[in-house]
């Protein structure tokens, strides 16, 4: 079945969204455009807009392509798909909180207790701890993908450290400057006041303590790491300093940083460093990406650490079966936004199900990310399947299955002219003292024909995505 | 106030965009004189790596001395730290870490000189095209230059950087002076033979002052007047007195900033005074050559005092 096309209905009809987008197009000269996404990618090479790949010596430093042609969300969809995210990060911060406390949702047999007896995103130095404003996920970047005119599904919650917020910021930016008459034709809601948004959210939790305006810094492992450049990004946008492990230590009870003028303290921490490498002295023991002694800084109300340790509980695989059941036992209702139907591999006839219908599903790691360790059923050989039933036997409860998506498409430039490719959706949010959703967020788009994978270590590019002010 | 890590950052950043430069300098100058007929090529090689201050790791590497062997270890060679390759990825993997302390345009030009003398440099350089390479490299260095000064707020970041360029100017003139501190030794007459000429034209030439030199002296080229140029002229740019003001100077602001001064204050303050109260004869009659190793002795300990003042030790 051909999947849902974001512009073009059944035929050759436009759908509304996108009809002044195609007229434009329509109008210009193919040379041109291309000669513009050419522009585009100098540009991205230029400012150094690039990710590492783990694992590929040659390629150290890649851009990920950029594909100039918008993905279009009407102002209706879009408050639809912002009030089902709102509930959802609330529900998120209300679960977190509870099972780091009463844990209500397991004496009321909605979740069973095993998810968190042997899950090290559990941090058992989180129970009966509450972080400034009771805010756990601050930063949250939420994957939805479409399927059809009214159908969306949350994939994933990443409740962690989501990353991609700057691509969303730069895809914008290079369109205004390659295509500034589009934006006078089209309305489309901004989203360069994430930055500040980002701040001011960070600064309304900093711990109850600190007075005057809060020292904000953001935490990265280091020019090494794939989000360096995001890092670097967020960081000076918010005016703020970006620090790494070695700049910090544990002096009279508070983080400081190592400055020029001697030691400064640092009141919200804004990290982009897993929780295992967070501190030394209470995680892994060989982490050199973090601060020895923050834990306790943090657990006696000294600073903030954003998002908070132990978040990634709640975006968890084997979690994320149950999100309908959590929003709902939290927020008193449905959930507004639908999960994707999740099949949960540590039962045996579930086992059984996804062994014999491999070929039909889309298989992940519980703890992955990023792509890697996933079987696309429907994209892989005989052999590929034969292989991962393999490793799933071996340790079922390390996976979770679920149907193939028809993911909706979007016209991307190809040398050929316009071609449909398939696309996800990541909208950024901030909680704190308010919930700030920044309109769209990051679209990615598989750029191989028929490719269901969209991240960007596995060939997925960007697109900017906008959101009609209509 | 900056992260320690960041006036790092910034000052060896800068310290390698400068050597960079200096080192397509000296190359040039050495291909000059490995031209001319009455010089010795191997010796000159052997001293241009002297300047550069990397001869034993050459001598590790390599039995002989040639432009390609030479050129090739100076310009590509990522074993030799000092190579330009070596210093333009240093310089930029520091760009990258202080990026929030750049400009978009200054980062930019780093990132870009980068990413041009990766290809330019990817495979080894025919001598034929050297001359062409060297101008490549002086023209992304003066980019660099051009956008750092054209877009950078003059405060304590600016300060870090342009300490970082004139300690390790200093030092790399110093170096240039004391490799050829013999052939300026006025002993054996005052009138310089041919070779001599070519030496001395070599000295200017790799500090870009062969020209500048005829403007502010005599047509004909004097050691005494040569040494002069380099080590007290105060307009001269790459002099040691021109790169020990600018020290004294950003070193300042940086007090004036903070509110405090070090022991690096002091010690730079010293030495320029010792270069401004100082003639040409003086430092002849003291032994030119234990001057200058004493200036580079005391510009290392200075950069490590400064290092140790700004918490980035």
């Amino acid at each position: 079945m051909k999947p849902f096309d974001e512009m073009i209905k059944t035929g050759d009809e436009v759908r509304q969204p996108y009809d002044q987008l195609k007229s434009w197009l329509d109008t210009q000269n193919p040379g041109r455009l291309a000669q513009k996404a050419l522009d585009a990618e100098n540009v991205f090479r230029k400012t150094g807009i690039t990710f590492a790949v783990y694992g590929d010596e040659e390629a150290a430093e890649r851009l990920i392509p950029f594909d100039i042609i918008p993905r279009i969300i009407t102002g209706n969809e879009w408050r639809r798909l912002s009030q089902g995210i709102e509930q959802r990060v609330m529900a998120l911060n209300a679960f977190l909180d509870d099972i780091y406390h009463r844990q209500e949702i397991i004496r009321a047999g909605r979740i069973p207790r095993e998810l968190f007896t042997h899950n090290d995103a559990y941090l058992p130095e989180m129970v009966g701890f509450r972080p400034p404003g009771n805010v756990y996920t601050h930063i949250i970047g939420v994957d939805i993908v479409r399927t059809a005119e009214n159908q969306f599904y949350v994939l994933e919650d990443n409740a962690r450290t989501p990353s991609g917020v700057s691509y969303m910021l730069e895809n914008r930016e290079t369109m205004m400057q390659l295509f500034p008459e589009l934006f006078q034709q089209i309305k489309v809601r901004p989203v360069e006041t994430y930055p500040k948004m980002l701040r001011q959210s960070l600064a309304a939790v900093a711990p109850p303590g600190c007075n005057g305006t809060p020292t904000i810094a953001v935490l990265t492992p280091g020019i090494y790491n794939s989000a360096y450049f995001e890092h670097a990004f967020l960081a000076d946008q918010m005016g703020v300093e970006l620090v790494e492990g070695g700049d910090l230590k544990v002096e009279n009870g508070k983080v400081v940083m190592r400055t020029t003028e001697g030691n400064r303290a640092i009141d919200v921490l804004y990290r982009r460093v897993d929780d295992s490498y967070l501190d030394p002295l209470t995680f892994r023991r060989d982490s050199a990406l973090g601060v020895a002694g923050i834990m306790d800084v943090y657990r006696s109300g000294n600073i903030t650490i954003a998002n908070a340790p132990g978040t990634g509980i709640a975006d968890d695989k084997a979690l994320y079966s149950y999100m309908p059941e959590i929003v709902e036992f939290y927020t008193g209702r449905k959930a507004i936004l639908e999960n994707v139907p999740t099949h949960r591999c540590s039962e045996p006839d579930t086992l059984k199900y996804v062994l014999e219908h491999l070929s039909e599903l889309v298989v992940k790691e519980v703890h992955g990310s990023g792509g890697y360790g996933m079987l696309v059923g429907p994209a892989a050989s005989k052999k590929e399947c034969e292989a991962f039933a393999l490793k799933l036997k071996a340790n079922p409860k390390n996976y979770i299955a679920q149907p193939t998506l028809a993911l909706s498409t979007t016209p991307i430039m190809t040398e050929k002219g316009l071609a449909p490719r398939h696309v996800d959706l990541r909208p950024f949010v901030l909680v704190s003292d308010r919930i700030r959703i920044t309109p769209g967020g990051l679209t990615r788009v598989a750029l191989k024909e028929g490719s269901l994978v969209v991240n960007s270590s596995q060939g997925g590019g960007t697109k900017d995505t906008w959101v009609l002010d209509d | 106030m900056l992260l320690g890590r960041t006036a790092n950052g910034l000052y060896w950043m800068f310290r390698y965009i400068e050597r960079a430069e200096n080192m397509a300098r000296l190359i040039d100058a050495g291909l000059r004189m490995a031209l001319t007929k009455t010089s010795d090529a191997p010796e000159e090689w052997s001293s241009v790596l002297m300047s550069a201050g990397v001869k034993i790791g050459y001598d590790n590497k390599y039995k002989e001395y040639n432009a390609s062997l030479v050129s090739d270890f100076l310009l590509r060679d990522l074993n030799n730290p000092s190579s330009v390759m070596s210093c333009v990825e240093t310089a930029r993997s520091n760009a990258r870490m202080v990026r929030t302390a750049l400009t978009r345009e200054a980062w930019e030009s780093v990132n870009e000189t980068w990413m041009v003398l990766k290809s330019t440099l990817a495979s080894p350089i025919p001598e034929t095209d050297l001359p062409r390479v060297l101008d490549q490299i002086k023209r992304e260095t003066a980019i660099i230059r051009g956008a750092f000064h054209g877009t950078m707020l003059r405060n304590e970041i600016f300060n870090f950087a342009r300490i970082g360029t004139f300690i390790e100017r200093a030092d790399n003139t110093a170096r240039i002076l004391d490799v050829k501190y013999y052939v300026l030794l006025p002993s054996i007459s005052y009138v310089g033979t041919t070779l001599d000429n070519f030496q001395w034209e070599s000295i200017l030439r790799s500090v870009s002052a062969h020209r500048s030199y005829r403007w502010v002296y005599d047509i004909e080229y004097s050691p005494v007047n040569i040494a002069d140029y380099l080590i007290l002229n105060s307009r001269m740019p790459r002099s040691l007195n021109f790169c020990y003001s600018n020290i004294v100077d950003n070193l300042k602001h940086l007090a004036v900033d903070y509110g405090a001064r070090h022991e690096c204050h002091d010690m730079a303050e010293n030495i320029m005074t010792r270069l401004e109260n100082n003639n040409i004869r003086t430092i002849f009659d003291n032994g030119l050559h234990e001057f200058l190793s004493d200036l580079i002795y005391q510009t290392t300990g200075l950069s490590r005092k400064i290092a140790k003042a700004y918490n980035f030790d």
